[in-house]
């Protein structure tokens, strides 16, 4: 450990490079030149230059996202700060960990209205983590050091450190600390011995049992315990919107995605299940619908999250257990291991017939004849043509919905959505990060033709850093998650929800010096993308022409339950 | 929790992002100048006051939360009441401050300041018998609490 001294700047950077940041994602701007300055005199931190404050946050979420490490991005003060909330909240309702570092104006400046000064810490605090403004250069390197570690333990999360500039120009010696110890932040990570025996018994004694697991799996990286823990009981599994990849999808034991649109024997087997088993999941209001048409039905609840927030929050559990997913599996795993019992096993069988006759509804067909390209269609030809090891992005929509319920994830950290807030405009950024997390695997981009206007910039981006993805635009004309509510619930009228004046997006991707394809007959699915897939090293823009009416199926109408479903 | 800035907005935020009810909050430096201490009250059924307290240890600054309705304690508020004092009205009002322990601490030839301490309930209770019509200005500094006896709130 040197003890020479360093500007603001150079600490900041140095930081970087002791936590062993590879890619920091930014925009340059007044408040943070210093740090920019020092980032070009090194190339450990290799700087991502995007095109809008808003994507250097999804990047960095994407790369979080896909990778085993933090996602780090520099933005400058006031608008900076600014365009980047969308992706900071983004970021916070997934619980992903994430180091937002923003320039301030000099310290003797703030509170005077200064130039392109927001209180940063007041906007972001309700989305964030922790944030922190440094206003002494002796705990500049102390403050990194914390949000490093504040935002990959316990419940993970966006934290922000705000550096005035005059704190980035002025010296201290460089001493980067080697752990952290904070008497207000334990996170959790105990043993519950009584815990898990209480939901042992609860196992043992069901006879129509449910494994119901979240994001806190991928999280957690807690996959292959889930995995044992599931084959071991021979239990059905389903995974939210967040915690697909969990569980491998084409396992047998897998019932498919749950929720609003979930699948038929996912949601009935959730709603009639007598023991539910909740893994590092939140009981969304997207998943469980009506919480009292939920609680309606008899059931003991065991419910394992790292947060206690998350506990009894919406519905009341009966065995909660509070720790990582990893840890509480292992204990689960070592007790079953040790037992020479098993769950009732006739009852047991009789519960897969059940939920066997629930699948033969097919709950997801559609017509495979069609002349007109199906969406869903699209995306099984993309998993066959990937054979299904791509990472996949979304925006926000029904081609959303159908990236989650035809692409058949067997791999944790592939399937990378904004679930929790639900934003257009992540798809195209996200996947920018991860493909820079995972500079030889293939990345898609699923998105719709309005979500994709929102952070269509990027191109440049991907120009510029050669970031071979490939879009899959499903273009329906319409805003179409939008327009199927509005068919359903709001009589036809279509208000706003048609996207006219779209742009040529072959023209756009060739004008950005990507490639651009057209795709509008169903026969050509598979053939445009394989060659797509085949072009390892050019962005590829496919437009597919799909289908202006095609619903999102099931569906679980807002304010009803699990079991009241729209099927096709 | 911690005595940093920023802190206490962190509790005011959270309640309001949150829509929980604040009744009253005190804060101020322990003996430990690093440490501040809060005495929040609040209203809710057991599921939101659970909520509640999950969410506030979850804030990064705060190092422990109790519910001190939980056990026995001690509740002590603050006020400061002007009223009208004319006339045969003063002996009366003085009679009355007697009574509920409290002080004269300012008079002029119109009004007295009474110094009030008590549980809310006894602050309200007196201003009660004071009457509308005699009150000109209250000030009161919301509850603080502690815990009786070996129950103390520590910090390791
Ligand atoms: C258009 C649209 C439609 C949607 N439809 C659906 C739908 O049909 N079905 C659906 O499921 N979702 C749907 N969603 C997503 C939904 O809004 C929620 O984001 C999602 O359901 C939440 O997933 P989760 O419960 O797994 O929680 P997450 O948000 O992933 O939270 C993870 C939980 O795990 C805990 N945790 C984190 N790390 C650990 C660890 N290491 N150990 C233990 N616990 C941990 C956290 O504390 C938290 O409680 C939709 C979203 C959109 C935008
Ligand atoms: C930033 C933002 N604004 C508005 C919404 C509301 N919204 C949800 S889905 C959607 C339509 C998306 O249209 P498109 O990208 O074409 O996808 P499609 O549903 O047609 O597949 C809208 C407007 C949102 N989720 N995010
Ligand atoms: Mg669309």
């Amino acid at each position: 450990m040197s003890a020479e001294d360093l500007t603001g700047a150079e600490i900041t950077i140095r930081c970087l490079q002791e936590e062993g940041v590879d890619h920091i994602f930014g925009y340059p701007g007044g408040a943070v030149l210093f740090i920019y300055d020092e980032l070009s005199k090194q190339d450990k931190v290799k700087h991502i230059l995007v095109r809008h404050e808003q994507a250097a946050i999804h990047a960095a979420d994407g790369y979080a996202r896909s990778s085993k490490k933090p996602g780090v991005a520099l933005v400058t003060s006031g608008p900076g700060v600014t365009n980047a909330i969308t992706g900071i909240a983004t970021a916070y309702m997934d619980s992903i960990p994430m180091v937002i570092i923003s320039g301030q104006v000099p310290t003797h400046a703030i509170g005077l209205d200064a130039f392109q000064e927001v209180d940063t810490v007041g906007i972001t605090r309700p989305c964030v983590k922790h944030n922190f403004l440094v206003k002494d250069i002796t705990e500049l390197a102390a403050t990194i050091k914390k949000a490093f570690y504040i935002c990959s333990t316990g419940r993970p999360g966006p934290v922000l450190v705000d550096i005035p500039k005059d704190i980035s120009a002025e010296k201290f010696k460089f001493s980067y600390p080697t752990s952290v110890s904070m008497r207000s932040y334990n996170p959790i990570n105990e043993e519950h011995p009584e815990q898990l025996k209480e939901a042992i018994r609860l196992i043992m004694g069901s006879k129509r049992p449910m494994v119901y697991a979240g994001g806190g799996v991928i999280l957690g990286n807690a996959t292959s315990q889930l995995t044992r823990f599931v084959q071991m009981l021979d239990f059905p599994c389903t995974n939210t919107l967040m915690g697909l990849g969990g569980y491998p999808a084409t396992d047998k034991q897998f019932v498919g995605m749950l929720g609003m649109h979930g699948t038929y024997e996912a949601n009935m087997a959730m709603q009639n299940c007598d023991v539910l088993i909740a893994v590092g999941a939140r009981f969304d209001d997207r998943v469980i619908g009506n919480p009292k048409h939920f609680s309606n039905k008899d059931r003991k609840i065991i419910h394992i999250d790292i947060d206690p927030s998350s506990i009894s929050k919406r519905v009341r559990v009966d065995v909660p257990i509070i720790g990582s997913v990893s840890n509480v599996l292992d204990g689960l795993i070592k007790i079953l291991m040790a037992n020479k019992e098993k769950p009732k096993q006739e009852e047991l069988k009789s519960w897969w017939a059940q939920i066997d006759q629930w699948r033969a509804r097919d709950c997801l067909k559609y017509d495979r004849k069609s002349t007109i390209i199906k969406p869903q269609m699209v995306i099984e030809k993309l998993y066959k043509v990937t054979k299904g090891d791509a990472f996949i992005t979304s925006d926000v929509g029904q081609h959303q919905m159908w990236a989650a319920q035809f692409y058949k994830f067997d791999k944790p950290k592939r399937w990378i959505n904004s679930g929790g807030l639900g934003t257009m405009g992540f798809g195209l950024p996200s996947a920018m990060g991860v493909q820079i997390a995972n500079p030889k695997n293939a990345v898609a981009c699923v998105t719709g033709e309005a979500s994709i206007q929102m952070c269509i910039q990027e191109l440049s981006t991907c120009k510029q850093y050669n970031l071979p993805l490939k879009i899959i635009n499903l273009n329906n004309r319409y805003m179409g998650m939008v327009r199927q509510w509005q068919e359903f619930f709001h009589g036809n009228r279509y208000a706003e929800s048609y996207v006219d004046a779209l742009p040529d997006f072959v023209k756009l991707a060739e004008s950005y010096g990507h490639v651009g394809m057209k795709i509008e007959n169903p026969n050509d699915i598979e053939d445009a993308l394989k060659e797509a897939f085949k072009l390892k090293d050019k962005l590829v823009f496919m437009d597919f022409i799909t289908d202006q009416t095609e619903n999102v199926f099931p569906m679980i109408p807002g304010g009803k339950g699990l079991s009241e479903m729209i099927l096709v | 929790m911690e005595n940093e800035a920023g802190a206490l907005s962190r509790v005011a935020g959270l309640f309001s992002a949150r829509g929980y009810n604040i009744e009253s909050l005190t804060v101020a430096p322990t003996e430990d100048p690093t440490l501040s201490r809060m005495t929040l009250v609040t209203v809710g059924s057991d599921s939101v006051v659970e909520q509640i307290t999950k969410q506030l240890n979850k804030l990064i600054d705060v190092v422990k939360v109790i519910d001190l309705s939980d056990g026995d304690h001690i509740e002590c508020e603050l006020m400061l009441v002007k009223v009208s004092a004319l006339g045969k009205n003063r002996k009366e009002i003085k009679a009355t401050t007697d009574i509920f322990c409290g002080r004269i601490v300012d008079t002029t030839d119109t009004s007295y300041i009474i110094e009030l301490t008590g549980t809310c309930s006894k602050l309200d209770a007196f201003l009660d018998a004071m009457g509308h019509s005699t009150i000109l200005e209250t000030v009161r500094t919301g509850a603080s609490g502690i815990g009786r006896g070996g129950r103390t709130l520590e910090v390791k």
